[in-house]
C-alpha cells in the first residue's frame, strides 16, 4: 500500500481519469461521425428508389444495387439462420451438458484458435466443401445432381455451386466461432445458484436450461449475433473466392441461385476512374449500413420478446 | 443534376456520341428473344467494365439469357476457365504457357479474342514544367531498382534537383506485370522504395499531391483527372508521342498499349447463346469501349478477330512452340 495521500491528489487522480475515458470516447465518436457525415454528404444525393431497385449499368446514373442488395440480404439470412442454432447449440452442450474432458478441451482450443483465423481461408473451405463438395460429384456444373425442378423455389443442386447457399454456409464458418464464444461467456455469466434451484427442485438438465439458463443468457447471445452478423454482411474475400459475382441481372430465386454482394459492389465502383461511381459507391455504402441495422434490428427485437428477467 | 452533367461533358469530350447505343440497339436480330440458358464470365476487374458495358446492352436484347460475370482477376478467370467452370474468361493479359497446358490437359479448346486496347499513361505533378517527354530508357532507368535515380536531376542535368517520389499500382496487378515487362524485362527487377496502391484513384490523388512525383496507371484514370496530373509524352525511339485515343489506337503510342482479350470456351460456343453473346461482343466493342473509358482496336484487327472467332480458331497466338511469350504490339502478332 502506498502512503495515504491527500484527498485533492485523489480528486485530481479522478478527474484526470475522467478526462482520459471522455477523450477517448469522443475520439472514437468523432471517427465514426466524420465517416458518416462524409458517406452521407456524398451519396445521399444519388440515393433513391430507382437506385434500389436497378441493376447494374456502365453508366452512372443508370447503376443500381438490387441484385448486390437482394444477394447480400440471402446469403446473410442463410447465414444468421444456420449460425445461430448451430453455434448456440455448440456452446449450450459444452457449458451445460459435457464433463470437462480431453474432448471437449481440444474442441474448446480449436474454436478459440478458429475465431483468430483470416476469413480468407474459410473462403478456400467453403469452395472445397460447399461449392465443389470435394469433386465427389464431379466438378461439371452439368454433370450435378438436381432434386426438384430449377424454376421452383426448393430447387437443390449437389455440389452448391457458387450459390447462395454456399455463400451463407461459407460466412457461417466465419462467424460460427464469435457465436460460439459469446453465447459461452454469456451462459457463464448465469449465476450457478439458479441452475442449483432448478436442480433441487426436481428439473431435468433440458428443463433448466430452456427454462432457466438460456433465457438468462439471451441478452448477451443476442449482443454476439449482432457483432457476428455485422461481421458477415461486410465480409468480401470469402466469397470472393467462391467466385461471388458482381454482375447479376436477376436476383436470387431459390437456394441454388447465382448472386453478387454489396461489399464487392462497393469495392469495384470505389475502385472506378469516374467520379459519378464514387458517388454512387457512397450511396451504396448507406443501403448496407441500413440493411446491417435491419438485421441488428431483428436481433434487437428477439432480445427484447425472450428475455426474462431473473428474478 | 451537377454530376450528371459533368460526366456527359467528360463522355462527350473524349469524343463519344449518344447515338452510339441506339445504333447497337438496332442492329440486334429479333430472334435473340428467345434465346434461353446461362453464360458465365469471369476473370480481370480491368475488363470487367467492358464486358458489363456489353452484357448490359445483350440483357435488353436477349432477357432470357442470364449472364453473369465475376472479377477473380486474370490469374482467377484463368483457372477457373481451364478447369471448365466458366465460358468466357475476360484476360488482361494473353494466357500463360502453364495455363493453356493446364486447359488442354482438362480437355478445354478455347478461341483467343482482343477487344480493346488499355493504354498505359507515364504522369507527374501538373507543376512539374520540365518534364514533358521521356524516353523508354528513361522510364526504365526510374523504375528500375538498379537505376539508382534520386532526383530529378539525375535523369537530365538540365533539370531542376528535386526529390523524385514514385508511385505504382499494386504488384499484382495486370498493369503492373505489363509495364513491368516492357521497361526492365521479365527478369529485371522494379525498385522496391515506390509508394503502391491497389487503387489506382490513390495513385492519382498521390501525384496530383507532390511536385516531385512521377507515377502511372490505365488511361482511363488520366482521361477522368485530366486536370489534376500531367501526362508524359512517350519515346519509343520514333520521336515523343502524347498519349490520346488516337495515338493508341493507331499504336504509335508504343510501347504503353496493350490489348485487354475475352477467351471463349469452344465447346461453349456451341451452345447458342453463347454464340449470339459473343458475336454482339463482337459487333459492339468498338461503340462500347470507348464510354467505359478504353479505346477501341483499329478495324484491322477487329475483321482478325471478327474472322478468327467465325473460323473457331483455337489456341493462343502469344507464347511460341516452346512457350515463350512473343513480344511485339498487338498490330505485329496478332493474325
Amino acid at each position: 500500500m502506498s502512503a495515504p495521500r491527500s484527498a485533492a491528489s485523489r480528486l485530481l487522480a479522478n478527474r484526470v481519469f475522467l478526462v482520459t475515458c471522455l477523450v477517448a470516447t469522443n475520439v472514437a465518436m468523432l471517427v465514426l461521425a466524420v465517416l458518416l457525415i462524409s458517406i452521407f454528404w456524398q451519396g445521399w444525393d444519388t440515393l433513391s428508389w430507382k437506385f434500389i431497385t436497378s441493376f447494374a449499368s456502365r453508366k452512372p446514373t443508370d447503376a443500381g444495387i438490387m441484385a448486390p442488395l437482394m444477394g447480400s440480404v440471402w446469403v446473410c439470412s442463410i447465414c444468421g439462420l444456420v449460425a445461430l442454432p448451430l453455434g448456440v447449440g455448440t456452446a449450450v452442450f459444452l457449458e451445460e451438458f459435457a464433463k470437462k474432458t480431453r474432448f471437449t478441451r481440444v474442441v474448446q482450443t480449436n474454436i478459440m484458435n478458429l475465431a483468430g483465423v483470416p476469413s480468407i481461408v474459410y473462403g478456400i473451405l467453403g469452395l472445397t466443401a460447399f461449392a465443389r463438395m470435394f469433386g465427389a460429384f464431379g466438378t461439371n456444373v452439368e454433370e450435378a445432381i438436381t432434386l426438384g425442378n430449377e424454376d421452383s423455389l426448393l430447387f437443390l443442386r449437389l455440389p452448391f455451386g457458387s450459390s447462395v447457399l454456399a455463400g451463407g454456409l461459407t460466412l457461417m464458418l466465419v462467424i460460427l466461432p464469435v457465436v460460439i464464444i459469446s453465447t459461452q461467456e454469456a451462459l457463464r455469466a448465469v449465476p450457478g445458484s439458479l441452475r442449483a434451484g432448478a436442480f433441487a427442485l426436481g428439473a431435468t438438465r433440458w428443463q433448466t436450461v430452456w427454462g432457466i439458463t438460456l433465457p438468462a443468457a439471451i441478452p448477451g447471445i443476442m449482443t454476439g449475433a449482432i457483432l457476428s452478423m455485422s461481421r458477415a454482411i461486410g465480409e468480401s474475400a470469402p466469397l470472393l473466392v467462391l467466385g461471388g459475382l458482381l454482375l447479376v441481372f436477376n436476383t436470387p430465386e431459390n437456394l441454388m441461385s447465382d448472386f453478387a454482394i454489396l461489399p464487392l459492389q462497393i469495392y469495384n465502383w470505389a475502385g472506378r476512374p469516374q467520379d459519378a461511381f464514387h458517388e454512387i459507391a457512397a450511396s451504396a455504402i448507406i443501403v448496407q449500413l441500413a440493411v446491417l441495422l435491419l438485421f441488428n434490428g431483428i436481433a434487437v427485437f428477439i432480445r427484447q420478446k425472450l428475455q426474462k428477467p431473473l428474478q | 443534376m451537377k454530376n450528371t452533367l459533368t460526366f456527359a461533358t467528360k463522355l462527350a469530350s473524349m469524343g463519344l456520341l449518344a447515338g452510339a447505343t441506339a445504333m447497337l440497339l438496332a442492329a440486334a436480330p429479333q430472334d435473340m428473344k428467345a434465346l434461353k440458358g446461362a453464360i458465365k464470365v469471369d476473370g480481370s476487374s480491368t475488363v470487367y467494365p467492358i464486358t458489363e458495358a456489353i452484357a448490359e446492352e445483350f440483357n435488353k436484347v436477349a432477357s432470357k439469357v442470364r449472364v453473369t460475370v465475376g472479377i477473380s482477376g486474370t490469374g482467377g478467370g484463368f483457372k477457373r476457365f481451364c478447369a471448365g467452370e466458366i465460358d468466357i474468361s475476360d484476360a488482361s493479359r494473353p494466357i500463360k504457357k502453364s495455363e493453356s497446358d493446364g486447359a488442354g490437359k482438362a480437355g478445354v479448346e478455347f478461341v483467343e479474342l482482343p477487344v480493346a486496347y488499355d493504354g498505359l499513361t507515364i504522369v507527374v505533378n501538373p507543376k512539374n514544367t520540365w518534364c514533358t517527354a521521356l524516353t523508354v530508357d528513361q522510364i526504365k532507368k526510374i523504375y528500375s531498382a538498379s537505376g539508382g535515380i534520386k532526383s530529378w536531376k539525375d535523369i537530365d542535368p538540365t533539370w531542376p534537383d528535386k526529390a523524385i517520389k514514385v508511385y505504382s499500382p499494386g504488384t499484382d496487378s495486370g498493369t503492373f506485370d505489363y509495364f513491368k515487362e516492357v521497361t526492365v524485362g521479365k527478369d529485371g527487377s522494379i525498385r522496391s522504395d515506390m509508394s503502391v496502391s491497389e487503387d489506382d484513384n490513390v495513385l492519382v490523388r498521390g501525384v496530383s499531391g507532390d511536385e516531385g512525383a512521377i507515377g502511372f496507371f490505365g488511361c482511363a484514370y488520366y482521361f477522368e483527372n485530366k486536370d489534376k496530373v500531367k501526362a508524359v509524352a512517350i519515346d519509343g525511339g520514333k520521336g515523343a508521342v502524347a498519349v490520346s485515343v488516337e495515338s493508341i489506337e493507331n499504336g504509335s503510342y508504343a510501347p504503353f498499349s496493350r490489348p485487354l482479350f475475352i477467351y471463349v470456351n469452344k465447346k461453349s460456343a456451341e451452345r447458342a447463346e453463347v454464340d449470339a453473346f459473343v458475336d454482339f461482343y463482337l459487333k459492339n466493342a468498338a461503340a462500347l469501349v470507348g464510354e467505359v473509358g478504353y479505346v477501341k482496336l483499329p478495324e484491322a484487327i477487329y475483321a482478325k478477330v471478327g474472322k478468327n472467332w467465325d473460323d473457331r480458331r483455337t489456341g493462343t497466338q502469344f507464347s511460341d512452340a516452346e512457350g515463350k511469350a512473343v513480344a511485339g504490339s498487338l498490330a505485329d502478332i496478332y493474325k
